[in-house]
């Protein structure tokens, strides 16, 4: 086994009273002052998360469009200086290797953002297709990641920065200074709100991070963990590695056919994905709604008229929503909107039924 | 502070025993591990169990624990107020949050379990 990583605000978590888990490989909080209270303050304030267990790698060179084009199932060409994607690394059989962002500084100048257990798996699996002399460094040891999301974040994040906040659309970023410091601002999310995302050098991390504390805290932004991270994401139907897709599922099976273009460039899996899309899927990944008050939980057995047919990928009790929710996959047959099937909770049959998602979206 | 009339599992249940008869509940050190309790799921009164058996579940927001009985026996009450008031969990596990009552078939098996100064000496070493 080896040592636990830790990020360069694990001091900083833990002087703060947070509860420390091991997630990915890291050492991360999962909670400072629960994780309901936390996620209703991203809801209805804001929230601050250090999320600097996430891989960052810098490609770049005359060949970066092309491998990155190669490697992922998003178009890459489609972006400006200054604007990020959401995409994916499939396998040949159109399984995931990992889900990702994709920011262009220029048409030579990319940085990919991954998940933290995944950095090792990722840099192998996009330097052994790199036929096109970029170079690919990773800079996850150096770089801290904090994200600031919720209806409170701009005005948070606005007063330690002179850059002019408004100007960044959604999925877009600029490069400028927070109190000095070399920073990314990203208005990107994992919790279904608007927000930013802050990459910087390790180095400036407990004062930017102090900092935002303080600017949100009269507008009731909390220091929040990975418990309220996950059940944010799930509220607004954003998938986590490892749970809802992995190397035994598909990007079109996940639901992620929007960031899967045939119509560019060739590219790993694709022929895999155009040849289940003639031919049809056999499962999808639905959202559901628990119909009792049993909770759903991740590898929980999904039944249809006393038969297994498929398991929960997700499940926790939506705090917004005041029910319990999960995703699932189910054969295509039984995943029509409103369908019921059975989630076995612990031996038990419990009624759940398919619902549209996001389960919420911000007004 | 962990209650001194109390013994204590290993897996952080408690029982008081007062006449052959055990009410159970979970301790402090478990609620703050689980975080805010959402859920609650008990046996029914009439079910018998052996000492260590699960005999029920507790959801938080982000996981699920299973609840083991410190000692054989049958469950005589449940703590109904559990199902509208979760959060008691969290409030009074000492108190208000009692799990289940159960009639003890072997009151020598307490001879097991920990005193209160025991309990804290092991939640500090897994700390």
């Amino acid at each position: 086994m080896t040592e636990i990583k830790k990020t360069a605000l694990n001091g900083v978590h833990k002087r703060m009273g947070a509860r420390m888990v091991p997630f990915g490989g890291w050492e991360m909080p999962v909670e400072y002052s629960g994780i309901a209270k936390e996620h209703a303050a991203v809801r209805n304030a804001a929230g601050l998360f250090d999320v600097s267990h996430m891989g960052e790698f810098e490609v770049k060179g005359s060949g970066a469009l092309d491998l990155i084009q190669s490697v992922t199932s998003n178009d890459a060409s489609k972006l400006a200086d200054g604007q990020a994607q959401y995409s994916a690394l499939p396998y040949p059989e159109g399984t995931v290797v990992d889900d990702l962002l994709v920011y262009r500084h220029s048409l030579d100048h990319y940085l990919l953002v991954v998940n933290a257990g995944n950095i090792d798996k990722d840099l192998e699996w996009i330097r052994s297709h790199n036929h096109y002399q970029a170079t690919v460094d990773n800079i996850s040891d150096r770089t801290s990641l904090v994200a600031v999301q919720g209806p409170k974040a701009a005005g948070t994040v606005q007063k330690i920065t002179a850059v002019p906040l408004d100007r960044i659309e959604y999925y877009h970023f600029v490069r400028g200074k927070v109190l000095g410091a070399d920073t990314i601002i990203s208005r990107t999310g994992y919790t279904g709100e608007d927000g930013f995302e802050l990459y910087f050098s390790s180095e400036h991390s407990e004062k930017i991070w102090s900092a935002l504390l303080e600017s949100g805290s009269s507008e009731g932004l909390l220091p929040a963990g990975l418990g309220a991270r996950n059940t944010l994401r799930l509220e607004a139907k954003m998938l986590l590695y490892g749970n809802d897709m992995d190397q035994t599922t598909t990007l079109l099976e996940a639901g992620l056919g929007w960031i899967v273009k045939f119509d560019k460039p060739s590219f790993v899996g694709r022929d895999a994905l155009l040849e289940q899309k003639r031919v049809g899927l056999k499962r999808k990944l639905v959202g559901f709604d628990m119909l009792g008050r049993d909770i759903a939980r991740e590898h929980y057995p999904a039944f249809v008229d006393g038969r297994e047919v498929g398991h929960v990928t997700s499940g926790s009790p939506s705090i917004t929503l005041k029910k319990n929710i999960g995703l699932a996959y189910l054969p295509v047959e039984h995943s029509a909107i409103g369908s019921k099937f059975q989630v076995s909770v612990r031996g038990r049959m419990c009624d759940a039924q398919i619902v549209p998602t996001p389960f919420y979206k911000r007004r | 502070m962990t209650p001194d009339d109390l013994l204590y599992t290993k897996e952080h249940e408690w029982i008081r025993v007062a006449d052959n008869v055990g009410t159970v509940g979970i301790t402090d050190f478990a609620t703050k591990e689980l975080g805010e309790v959402v859920y609650v799921e008990l046996p029914k009164v009439g079910d018998k169990f052996k000492s260590g058996d699960a005999f029920g579940n507790v959801e938080s927001v982000k996981a699920v624990s299973e609840l083991f009985l410190p000692c054989t026996g049958e469950v005589i009450e449940v703590n109904e107020d559990l199902g509208n008031a979760p959060e008691l969990l969290n409030e009074d596990p000492y108190g208000k949050a009692w799990l289940v009552q159960i009639r003890l078939k072997d009151p020598a098996e307490t001879a097991d379990l920990m005193s209160a100064e025991e309990y804290d000496e092991y939640t500090k070493e897994e700390e």
